[in-house]
């Protein structure tokens, strides 16, 4: 069985080798020595001993682990899995929750030699398999007895799966414990073998260099299956240095981990870029208590995807609502002195005196209060990334002096490609290539990347890799989008391959005119079509707060999603924010054959569990078209409402129905053809 | 399986049961006129799950609160942990590691989750009021080693979320959950649930049965529990008792009181599956 891994390896090893000559040559070797994550984890524990490298809420406290604590876990744990039998190239899959002790395992598998492949924790058991069988992971850590009853579920098709190793025991006493092990006992049972282990864990220790396995990923692939994205620590070293001299690192920031431990960027953030400068990890408590112990921890560098600010100027938004009319007022006045001046502030541009002291009072008064309360008063650098953000909701955290800035980067990045630099910060760029990317675009529009943060290959899959990267190591992002003129600052259209031509020729570019529809906070998700077709037409999800939030307020009673989304008011705004989009597309020129001619609100929310969009929560156009093909056949042939039975899965994996009947609205569509006739 | 040994038994999924820590022997109640419970014995083992079932107005409350001491049966006995149990007071009744929740809950609305969970913790400290209301040395000692309890405890049931909040702003179901959390913060031997799943939802009441069995398996609780629904108190007993009009009809284990005619035609009329 080993054997044969082996061979199925050695290809796209030796692929990997003929590729990563470019990365040689332009590697800095600055890294002195530091080049692995556990040589970066020893240089830690002499420099910084005593200072916290992670904390972990648990019953209540703060715990605290300082680097020199982290160091003895790792070193206890790494001796633990050689004692366990791991072996120099085998996969270790982390299954759970963000967890100081899953942080450490991914750096005592390297330790060990073995390549840590991180999952998505909320997916389901059928979706784990396939992960799980790819990368054919001899061990598993998995977090608790939800993670451990998955890897039951599938363990029979998982033919090379032998031991499980798990955090908390609650629940698992009663388990057949002949595969499966308790973390501490591992690291209890390493600890007590370390004589004869010690020098064993050195040597294997002592092989790692920057061109060895770091971490592998699999990307949430909007299509296809997931594919195991391979980095090394020189992806993943240089990229973390690279990024905290850009944005000025330190030893002293604190961040929360609360995003999937699968998500390259949180593997970059809570291992990358901590081990590099040496920062405090905050883990939650649980998913739930994010909020308080956001507020708790105050980080001084933050990342979230775009709709986490949604959610949260949302939330604001509803309680000033129920505030009293002295509130409402200060709130008012000062937002819109924030809005006028704030950006200016915060990028240190010229701002009248009174302008200024008018801020200085609302900082006491708003801001400030405001900030404390979501958590962000301490933050100096915040991140927003994976998808479009709204200008207006942008604006609105820039104007409250929080540092916002947009990146954009992908797992075969190592997440860096382009960054905001500070005082350069806009909402439709997403910024100037990170410090040793070089950026090209493609004749087709398409934004092609190197650097050395490019990933080494897919795993298993040297097609794709060789689709992906070319011989002297550009990367296609697989996003249309261009350079502008002056600035140097890239914006992003759409994907790539989702940009097409409408019947008549006209540019067809969906997220475009959906992020335009999302930014009302009323529209949760959107999905068009008309690729190859005469109009557009749109599916819309409405968002359950925002929306219920409304109803309760014009006293409309509804029990569900479904109920809320099918009331003839809740159509109208609707149809009232599509309308307005329209108007704005039709402005542009090259786009305004996107706009919304009909539209429809589905009766469900689409869902990962469905399979409808990706765990990090990207919508997936084909299986959305072929799913709802007849809701599509619907908007096109101009029908007033449509029946439909939908198959929905629970998450613990159960499937049911739900059937609804929809109404399909008609928006109100420019016609500037005419206008562009005459101009030509 | 002979399960009136008086040496335990070993339950279907291999847990074992110990020797009988309460029993009822004959128990008859009387509400002037009116009679609840008419001449029921029955036992509860140490480490079962052990569910009382029975029909509206069956006298199930009532038996609950002749277990917990509250009611004193007229005729009959009962005897807890190999001693015939005189009338108590509540506070003695907790004394001995009995604790429960209510049908209706009854929290302190008013105070926050934790607050209500310390109150579960009571019967463990012995510092008096003016000690703790200065806070210092051993009081002070007493409440962080309390506070660690029942830290455990909210991290168990998962409510770290809700930790501080006001107990009146929580949803039905998190209260009930609240509630559990307190009886459990006293670290009971006996522990006895009035409806734990009442106006639940599914889902609710699968994370009920989850936190139930994990409590049961966790602190090796014994758990006597009140149930209307019938697919939870078969999935979730080991041994179930069955009462209408205040008579017990029916004992055993799950699948015998299914296939117990007298059962079948009080209580769930016609049988399932």
């Amino acid at each position: 069985m080993v054997k044969n891994r082996r061979r199925r390896r050695s290809p796209a090893r030796r692929e990997n080798g003929l590729k990563g000559g470019s990365d040689l040559t332009q590697s800095s070797q600055a890294a002195g020595g530091l080049v692995s994550i556990p040589a970066l984890l020893q240089r830690n524990a002499q420099r910084f001993g005593d200072k916290p490298a992670y904390r972990e809420k648990e019953f209540g406290i703060w715990q605290t682990w300082t680097w020199k604590d982290v160091q003895r876990e790792v070193d206890n744990l790494a001796l633990g899995l050689i004692n366990l039998g791991v072996n120099e190239g085998d996969f270790i899959a982390i299954i759970g929750g963000n967890r100081p002790h899953l942080y450490w395992s991914m750096v005592a598998a390297q330790s060990v030699g073995a390549v840590p492949v991180p999952l998505y924790q909320d997916s389901a058991a059928e979706e784990m398999a396939y992960v799980l069988d790819h990368c054919g992971a001899r061990f598993v850590m998995a977090e608790d007895q939800e993670q451990v009853d998955k890897v039951i579920e599938i363990q029979d098709r998982l033919h090379q799966f032998e031991h499980m190793i798990y955090l908390d025991p609650r629940g698992l006493r009663k388990y057949d414990h002949s595969s499966l092990h308790d973390f501490r006992h591992v690291q209890e049972q390493g600890h007590a073998a370390r004589d004869e282990l010690a020098s064993q864990l050195e040597k294997r220790r002592a092989k790692l260099d920057m061109a060895s396995i770091c971490v592998m990923l699999y990307t949430s692939g909007t299509t296809g299956k997931p594919k195991g994205v391979v980095l090394s620590n020189r992806n993943i070293i240089e990229s973390a240095q690279n990024s905290s001299d850009f944005d000025k690192l330190g030893p002293g920031e604190e961040i929360l981990a609360y995003l999937p431990m699968a998500w390259v960027g949180d593997f970059i953030f809570s291992v990358g870029q901590a081990f590099w400068t040496g920062f405090c990890v905050n883990c939650p408590e649980s998913p739930e208590t994010m909020v308080t112990d956001l507020r708790e921890i105050g980080p001084t560098y933050y990342f979230a995807p775009p709709r986490v600010f949604e959610t949260q100027l949302t939330n604001v938004m509803i309680r000033m609502e129920d505030a009293s009319r002295m509130k409402k007022w200060l709130f008012r006045t000062f937002m819109a002195t924030a809005r006028r001046v704030g950006p200016d502030i915060l990028d240190g541009k010229p701002v009248s005196f009174m302008d200024r002291m008018t801020y200085k009072l609302g900082e006491i008064f708003v801001y400030g209060p405001l900030k404390n309360t979501l958590g962000l008063s301490r933050v100096r650098i915040g991140y927003t990334a994976g998808e479009a953000i709204g200008p207006e909701i942008f604006d609105f955290y820039r104007s409250l002096g929080i540092n916002l800035k947009q990146l954009y980067g992908q797992t075969e990045a190592t997440v860096f490609i382009t960054m905001q630099p500070d005082g350069e910060v806009r909402s439709d760029t997403v910024g100037v290539p990170a410090p040793g990317v070089e950026l090209r675009i493609g004749d087709n529009g398409e934004v092609y990347y190197r650097s050395p943060g490019v990933f080494e290959y897919y795993y298993k899959n040297p097609e794709s890799t060789a689709d992906t990267k070319d011989a002297e190591g550009w990367v296609a992002t697989g996003d249309a989008g261009f350079i502008e003129e002056g600035s140097g600052h890239l914006r992003i259209i759409d994907r790539a391959k989702d940009v097409g031509k409408m019947a008549d020729g006209r540019l067809f570019a969906p997220k475009y005119v959906e992020n335009k529809l999302k930014f009302y906070p009323n529209i949760l998700e959107a999905v068009v079509f008309g690729n190859g077709r005469d109009s557009c037409m749109a599916f819309v999800n409405i968002d359950l707060s925002a929306v219920g939030n409304w109803a309760e307020r014009n006293n409309i009673s509804y029990s569900s999603y479904q109920e809320l989304a099918g009331h003839p008011k809740v159509l109208d705004a609707v149809q009232a924010h599509v309308e307005e989009v329209n108007r704005s597309v039709a402005e542009d020129p090259i786009l305004s054959g996107c706009q919304i001619h009909r539209f429809l609100i589905l009766h469900k929310e689409l869902d990962a569990d469905d399979g409808e969009m990706t765990r990090t929560r990207k919508v997936r156009r084909r299986i959305v078209e072929e799913k709802y093909n007849d809701l599509i056949t619907a908007l096109y042939d101009g029908s007033e409402r449509i029946s439909t039975r939908t198959e929905v899965t629970y998450e613990d994996g159960r499937k049911g129905y739900i059937s609804a009947t929809l109404e399909i609205r008609d928006a109100k569509v420019h016609d500037n053809s005419a206008q562009k006739m005459a101009a030509e | 399986m002979n399960q009136m040994s008086t040496e335990g038994y070993v339950t279907p999924d291999g847990r074992k049961i110990g020797g009988v820590m309460m029993e009822m022997r004959n128990i008859t109640l009387r509400f002037g006129g009116v009679k609840a419970i008419t001449d029921i014995s029955f036992d509860i083992r140490e480490g079962e799950i052990r569910a009382i079932i029975g029909p509206n107005g069956a006298g199930k409350s009532s038996m609950l609160n002749v277990i917990s001491g509250f009611y004193v049966p007229q005729e009959g006995e009962v005897w807890f942990r190999g001693a015939q149990r005189p009338p108590m007071k509540p506070y003695q009744v907790a004394q001995q590691g009995i604790a429960r929740t209510f049908q209706n809950i009854a929290l302190f609305e008013g105070m926050s989750v934790l607050d209500n969970v310390m109150t579960g913790r009571l019967t463990h400290m012995k510092t008096g009021m003016l000690a703790q209301a200065i806070w210092k040395g051993k009081a002070e000692r007493e409440e962080v080693e309390n506070r660690e309890v029942v830290e455990k405890i909210i991290d168990f049931l998962e409510i770290q979320a809700i930790r501080k909040t006001p107990v009146a702003r929580l949803p039905y179901g998190l209260k009930k959950r609240v509630e559990l959390a307190r009886a459990l913060a006293a670290e009971p031997s006996l522990l006895l649930l009035d409806e734990p799943m009442a106006g639940m939802n599914v889902e609710e009441k699968e994370d009920m049965s989850r936190f139930i069995l994990d409590v049961n398996d966790e602190f090796g609780t014994t758990i006597a529990l009140i149930e209307h629904d019938m697919g939870v108190v078969m999935d979730l007993s080991d041994r179930v008792v069955v009462m209408d009009y205040g008579k017990k009809i029916g004992d055993g284990t799950p699948s015998e009181v299914r296939n117990n005619q007298a059962v079948i035609d009080a209580y769930l009329g016609v049988a399932h599956d």
